[in-house]
């Protein structure tokens, strides 16, 4: 299997950190007002994060 | 794989007008995931709303959509069932247009048991002009209009809803991101009136007021009010204190709006 793509799309994100928050494995921190993708390679592909977001603006692939 | 919500919605229409952490988000990507399970063909369905933040929503999908005026949703979404009973319609709106100044339209769609979807964001406030307190905001809270506490006795919309006469009755939460669209996609799939209430986050006019540090105190919130209806049957009073239940409150069926309607015009035309 290849590992888990996480992507945020950066002009959708208004930084509510929810899935900062809700990452079981703590693959996003905030880095000012946006989430950003620190350890991809932690991610399980729960999805909880694209589930969460309330701005369109995470995708897991 | 990642959902593609890109073929609901309308091009070039994100980011949304909502709030950070704004919950509605995440009902509107429920109720896309919903339309998908269901099929639903955008040619046939009709999604409509009243005014209000949650109003907004329609705007953002590629479907028949109608922004209509203020607490009149339900009115104009029966008018399209009744000439185009073919057509899958579905109300979306806030806690403030569906049972504050449309509270009428609402009980009587209900009392007609007409076949459609209404999806009710309740954020216990009216979040679009700053937070005056809503028939949902909790006895106590502080709104802009209750600097001192709210006095007034909230609505219970699940139980206006099946005492109206709705004939499909769910509550869910936004925390309960994956319930929000099978509640929906099972409302659909009724014929009658059903009617989803998902209790909903306001971070701006309610949380900030309210104590809450963070859209993700709002969320935790979210979680730990939630009974699902089968575990609270084994719960006593004192445990279910300060919880709301969630689930298909209720189901039942009543012959439906348009249905009738036919047999009115076939006597009318002497058949
Ligand atoms: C006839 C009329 N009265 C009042 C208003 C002002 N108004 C706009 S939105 C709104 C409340 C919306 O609250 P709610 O439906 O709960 O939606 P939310 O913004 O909380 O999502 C009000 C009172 C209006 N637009 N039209
Ligand atoms: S004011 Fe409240 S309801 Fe309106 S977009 Fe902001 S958080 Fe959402
Ligand atoms: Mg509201």
């Amino acid at each position: 299997m290849s590992s888990p793509k996480v992507e945020i799309i950066e002009s959708y994100c208004k930084g509510c950190s929810i899935c900062v928050e809700f990452c079981p494995t703590d693959v996003f921190e905030m880095d000012g007002f946006l989430a950003k993708v620190v350890r991809p390679e932690a991610c399980t592909k729960c999805m909880q994060c694209e589930l969460r977001c309330p701005d369109f603006a995470v995708k897991v692939h | 794989m990642a959902f593609d919500y890109e073929q609901y919605l309308r091009p070039g229409k994100l980011p949304h007008i909502w709030c950070p952490g704004c919950g509605h988000g995440i009902v509107m990507k429920g109720l896309i995931r919903a339309m998908d399970t269901c099929g639903l063909e955008k040619n046939n369905t009709a999604i409509v709303s009243g005014i209000g933040c949650a109003s907004r929503l329609p705007g953002y999908v590629d479907f028949n959509t109608l922004h209509t005026a203020h607490g009149r949703a339900a009115a104009f979404a029966t008018g399209i069932k009744m000439a185009k009973p073919e057509m899958d319609v579905l109300v979306v709106g806030g806690d403030g247009d569906g049972v504050a100044i449309g509270g009428n339209h609402f009980i009587h769609a209900c009392r007609r048991n007409i076949d459609m979807t209404y999806v009710l964001l309740n954020n216990y406030i009216y979040g679009m002009t700053g937070g005056q307190f809503s028939p949902c905001t909790p006895v106590g809270a502080k709104a802009s209009t209750t600097p001192y506490g709210n006095p007034d006795p909230t609505f219970d919309i699940a139980k206006l809803a099946i005492g109206a006469g709705a004939t499909f009755v769910a509550r869910t939460t936004a925390f309960h991101a994956t319930q929000i669209d099978k509640l929906i996609a099972a409302g659909l799939r009724h014929k009658g009136m059903a009617i989803i209430e998902v209790l909903d986050d306001c971070p701006t006019a309610y949380g900030r007021r309210n104590k809450f540090r963070s859209v993700i105190d709002m969320m935790k919130r979210l979680k730990e009010i939630a009974v699902p209806i089968k575990a609270a049957a084994h719960m006593t009073p004192e445990q279910l204190e300060g919880k709301v239940l969630t689930g298909i409150l209720h189901q039942e069926e009543r012959p439906e709006y348009c249905e009738q309607y036919q047999q009115v015009i076939a006597s009318a035309q002497g058949d």
